[in-house]
């Protein structure tokens, strides 16, 4: 199997000197592909996201972005190399309107980017009727738009997102996934952080099931479905 | 007539003045305000940064004078102006690598940089005084009035004078021009946007690749704008001394947190909302009462509220009050 887009090897390590909470835990992602982590509450499944965002100690392990060593970039260079990080919680500036808080996910570009605002905008069209809103006003579901909105503003090679769907409703929660797979569909390789452990499988192409900070089981979105034991153990029969 | 009368006396000793006071606190209150937002910690210095401001001010206003350079009919301190806070703006950065750095490395928290901007004062207040001593000093020049009481009176027949000084015109004129470059920096530029950022949500700031030495000089800069500007009016329309800048602190802290920290709306209402409770409430009301009222009502006493010796009195009270009942202030800010 040829080396994927981005990948997360054999990661071991924790928060500064604390305990570590991932073991030889690998994450992989593809172009085209939607790759979910899920797991039951603890088992590292953010933790495992930010440790390829490079926010965690390693004891061992690497981090390899398009074939290239990138374990000792800072997030900062991280996103200067590509990769596109939408966080759980604060992940927006809410007294800016929507559109500055796209300009601002285009700080590093020194190019015109009202093209990619235009893309953004299709992707998420409420965003550009509420371009001229303060941030922080817009609903649950609106914030999370213009997060990834933010995240994509840079045209990243790989798009990372933990929790989009934390606190938002059913409803919002269902649009919130058709958005994505659309992001995806432009070819960005997806990486996300889920709770709806179910619904995120149904949508993605690599499934990872993480228990206690170790990869339990790895397969497609439709095999760890129909998986007995994932089935059992976790998606609650 | 007494109606009209009543208006402008009231114009002379309360409107005017408690305007162009205002304006005044408007700007020193936008300093902390940025500080607070951008920094996140209250500046105890600042009311020494605006007596370094001015005296740098001072002594090149003095010897532009003495060069024999003047602004005609206006002073010649606007012309020292700029060089003023440009050294002001060093001293801050300065003191900023020296001194605030260290702390924000260590992430320390709010608290600790508040007593550090204590000592940063503390020092500041000796440099000032090393510089130009603790006395009174005088420096306003060019026409003393736009409207003079006796040239009112002439003019329109009342009993009663309305002198308008150039410094309080001044004042005002130069407080709109610098609010308005402000915000058009704030809100258009590409740097004041990014400094909107890093207020709102500094980690995701950092995410953007924004540079966060970058925004704090820039602020700092700003900073020493602001203060030199506010302490350069308050000396040109009253008069300039180490120890009244010091004073100044607790109108100016009160406006900003009236007005809600962090929000530089808010810092302009609560200059105006706190200069004219001042001076509302320090006024002698006798003279406006006996115009308006009929005799049968008109005040023996002095209907005076509070001696002006009081006058802190009136910002503390504000200040107690604000964090009392709405912490986070007028405008929506930060809660303190």
């Amino acid at each position: 199997m040829s080396e994927p887009f981005l990948i997360g090897d054999m990661m071991t390590g924790g928060y500064g000197r604390g305990p570590d909470i991932l073991h030889e835990c690998t994450i992989s992602v593809n172009p085209g592909e939607i790759a979910v982590i899920v797991g039951p509450n603890g088992a590292g499944k953010s933790t495992a996201m930010k440790a390829i965002f490079g926010m965690l100690n390693f004891r061992s392990g690497t981090v390899r972005l398009a074939g290239e060593d990138i374990t000792a970039l800072s997030p900062q260079d991280r996103v200067i190399k590509g990769m596109g990080f939408v966080p759980q919680v604060r992940n927006i500036f809410p007294s800016m309107t929507v559109e500055e808080n796209l300009e601002m996910g285009a700080f590093i570009r020194k190019d015109d980017i009202r093209e990619t605002m235009e893309q953004v905008y299709h992707l998420f069209p409420i965003l550009k009727d509420k371009r001229r809103q303060a941030a922080g006003e817009l609903s649950g579901g609106q914030r999370q738009q213009v997060a990834v909105g933010r995240a994509l503003m840079t045209k990243p090679k790989v798009l990372m997102l933990d929790e989009p769907t934390a606190g938002v409703s059913p409803i919002v929660m269902d649009e919130l996934f058709d958005r994505i797979i659309e992001v995806s569909r432009t070819g960005i390789p997806i990486l996300m952080v889920e709770q709806n452990a179910r619904q995120a499988l149904e949508i993605a192409d690599r499934g990872y099931v993480l228990v206690q900070g170790r990869n339990a089981h790895t397969g497609t979105g439709k095999e760890l479905l129909n998986d007995a034991e994932v089935r059992r153990s976790f998606l609650g029969g | 007539m007494d109606f009209l009368n009543g208006l402008v006396v009231l114009a002379n000793f309360v409107l005017i003045p408690a305007t162009s006071y205002g304006a005044q606190l408007a700007l020193g209150a936008l300093g902390v305000t940025l500080i607070y937002g951008i920094l996140r910690f209250s500046n105890f210095a600042h009311g020494d940064t605006m007596a370094f401001g001015t005296t740098i001010t001072i002594l090149l206003t003095w010897s532009f004078q003495s060069m024999g350079i003047s602004f005609g009919p206006l002073p010649t301190a606007l012309l020292a102006l700029p060089f003023g806070i440009l050294a002001t703006g060093l001293l801050l950065v300065g003191t900023d690598r020296a001194v605030y750095r260290f702390y924000r490395r260590k992430k320390a928290a709010p608290v600790i940089l508040v007593i550090v901007s204590v000592g940063v004062m503390f020092i500041m207040n000796g440099i000032v005084r090393f510089i130009i001593g603790v006395g009174d000093q005088n420096f306003a020049d060019g026409e003393r009035f736009i409207i003079s009481a006796r040239d009112f009176k002439e003019m329109t027949g009342l009993a009663e004078g309305f002198a308008l000084r150039t410094t309080q015109v001044l004042t005002i004129v130069v407080a709109v021009i610098v609010v308005a470059v402000l915000f058009w920096f704030l809100n258009k530029t590409r740097t004041g946007k990014s400094m909107r950022a890093f207020s709102d949500n500094e980690d995701l700031a950092l995410l953007s690749g924004i540079n966060p030495e970058r925004v704090v000089m820039v602020t700092w800069f700003i900073v020493a704008g602001l203060a030199t500007v506010a302490g350069v009016l308050y000396g040109l329309d009253k008069s300039f001394k180490p120890f009244t800048y010091f004073q100044l602190l607790l109108p100016i802290f009160a406006s900003a947190v009236v007005g809600g920290l962090g929000n530089p709306l808010g810092a302009i209402a609560g200059g105006f909302v706190v200069a004219f409770s001042e001076v509302t409430v320090t006024y002698a009301w006798k003279k406006v009462l006996t115009y308006w009222l009929p005799d049968s009502l008109a005040p023996d006493g002095l209907v005076q509220l509070m001696s002006t010796d009081y006058k802190f009195a009136v910002s503390f009270a504000i200040l107690i009050i604000v964090l009392l009942f709405k912490p986070t202030g007028l405008f929506k800010g930060q809660s303190v």
